[in-house]
């Protein structure tokens, strides 16, 4: 599946995201996303900031535009290939669903 | 930036550190959902009959419930152990079961299995409760299951429950209590044990049961055999049945080296790591680090401790401020106002880790008779000599519970860590007792 800049994105019903002193923790609510009973999903700092961006009304773009000012000392484009590369995981492991 | 395409990490919840800012200040909490069961097992120090209806008057409702699961995620705890009793008893159990998954808690279920529905194996099938169902075994036959559940039809009932986890493909494991019925049937229930799939060990058994830790003399928890003598109260014709189907320490003992290279290589890397006296401190243990909500809200530093002193309660005075407990202060078991309904504050499971518990474990033994044995018998380890068994025992957190001092002096015979007619509290150079093994 293509991810594309204009899409939208939402977390999915089928998972729940917990934040805990600024974490985020994302845990399976129906079986098939993890592979073991004891498994959950973290993200990494620019994974989070990313996570709280997708709120099933900001486009991928309006991710990007918001973001890059928080990362500024990266090099150009690389938090589009960040936007896109999580969006592609979180939608292949079922945590993230298109608006 | 992440720069590659790992964005997101599996974590293995008891290997690796989730919170990269360092731990929470709840990792699980275990709730009591009910004290109440449909079984009325021989050995068992909780339960109450499934139709007592002022328990059930007093149990948490819906709402405490899941404002204890709230506050519980919002201190950090990445799961829940329900409890009970049978906590499938709780009419609310489905809904309580979602509350706690949609909050992201995985839940640890501890049950007996005859309550499991076709409705309910569906729902663990679909929602998984990501920790693995507990169903603890009393026979293999109706009549060795049914000698201790005093039950008619809860064997069949068991292993309906047992087939629709199977069939649902819910991951379960089953442990076992070592009552004189499963204690002839072992092989066969280790046999079964095997085939099940979540089963990657031989099970576990409980077998040095705990006494009723409530000592109260009210309830219904007074099933006991009309051999028991009518005089005693309740509770103590309770424990009356318990002490008569403990095992013996040599039985015991026995039991655990079965399987006797096994045990000796397990024993050996336990008492490298954990034989050493205890000193005065009661709580050496792991109590109050984590807490445990009992059927009515009482917060306890682990599940067996029931002892009032050491509990802090979620119903407390009306508008309390979190000021519960430990030790009956208002607030805590037994105080707040008579005239005015409690209010429950689910916050003080917050006071109950930073402030009371702490201070509980700062607890010394004043008991002479303690200070002369436990705390300086080098068998810690090898005893199951706590607090709240001292409390179910005799009344106080530091009275020496011979029972499981002399299965512990037992064990150490067995491995050559005493010799006959030695006690382990006078052996000196304990260090090279332990490294005799």
């Amino acid at each position: 599946m293509s991810i594309a800049l204009e899409d939208v994105y939402k977390p999915s019903d089928d998972v729940v995201g917990r934040e805990f002193e600024g974490e985020i923790i994302i845990a399976p609510l129906v079986s098939g996303i993890g592979d073991m009973e004891d498994e959950l999903f973290t993200l990494d700092d620019t994974g989070k900031a990313i996570w709280d961006q997708l709120d099933g009304r900001r486009s991928l773009a309006g991710v990007v535009a918001r973001l890059t000012p928080e990362f500024e000392e990266a090099e150009d484009g690389a938090m589009e290939r960040d936007v896109l590369g999580l969006v592609a995981e979180l939608v292949a492991r079922r945590m993230l669903v298109a608006v | 930036m992440s720069g590659g395409s790992d964005y997101v990490t599996r974590r293995k919840v008891g290997e690796q550190p989730l919170w990269q800012h360092g731990k929470p200040l709840l990792g699980r909490i275990d709730i009591e959902l009910t004290e109440r069961c449909d079984n009325v097992c021989l050995h068992c120090c909780i339960c109450l009959f499934e139709d007592d209806e002022e328990a059930e008057r007093r149990e948490m409702s819906t709402a405490e419930v899941e404002a204890v699961l709230t506050e519980a995620a919002a201190l950090g705890a990445l799961s829940v152990r329900f409890t009970g009793g049978e906590p499938l008893l709780r009419d609310d159990f489905e809904e309580l079961y979602l509350f706690a998954r949609r909050l992201g808690l995985k839940v640890m279920l501890f049950t007996n299995a005859r309550g499991v529905t076709p409705e309910l194996a569906d729902l663990l099938a679909r929602v998984p409760p990501l920790e693995l169902v507990e169903v603890s075994v009393y026979g293999m036959s109706a009549r060795t299951y049914e000698d201790a559940t005093r039950r008619r039809g809860s064997y069949a009932e068991f292993r309906r429950g047992v087939e629709l986890l199977i069939d649902r493909g819910v991951p379960f494991v089953v442990k076992g209590a070592l009552l004189p019925g499963l204690a002839g049937e072992v092989a066969e229930f280790e046999a079964w044990a095997a085939t099940l799939p979540a089963m990657d060990k031989p099970p576990g058994y409980s077998m040095f049961f705990d006494l009723r830790g409530r000592r109260d003399c009210g309830g219904s928890a007074a099933d006991a055999p009309p051999a028991e003598p009518p005089a005693l109260c309740d509770a103590e014709r309770r424990n009356a049945t318990i002490r008569r189907v403990r095992l013996s320490p040599a039985d015991g003992v026995a039991f655990l080296t079965r399987d006797r290279e096994r045990y000796v290589k397990g024993m050996r890397e336990f008492c490298t790591k954990f034989m050493r006296p205890p000193g005065d401190v009661l709580f050496s243990c792991g109590a109050g680090h984590g807490a445990c909500v009992d059927a009515y809200g009482e917060v306890q530093p682990c599940l067996p401790m029931r002892a009032p002193e050491t509990t802090v309660s979620l119903r407390g005075q009306p508008g309390g401020g979190g000021e519960g407990g430990p030790g009956g202060k208002p607030g805590g078991p037994g105080g707040g106002s008579a005239a005015a309904p409690a209010t429950f504050d689910a916050a003080r499971l917050r006071y109950a880790l930073t402030e009371a518990f702490p201070r509980l474990r700062e607890t010394k033994a004043t008991n002479p008779e303690y200070l002369r044995r436990c705390a300086v018998c080098f068998l810690k380890g090898l005893c199951e000599q706590c607090p709240a068994k001292s409390w179910a025992e005799s009344g106080t957190l530091d009275t020496p519970v011979e029972y499981l001092c002399e299965v512990a002096h037992e064990q150490a015979r067995d491995l050559g860590l005493l010799e006959p007619g030695e006690s382990a509290w006078q052996i000196e150079d304990w260090k090279a007792r332990v490294e005799r093994i």
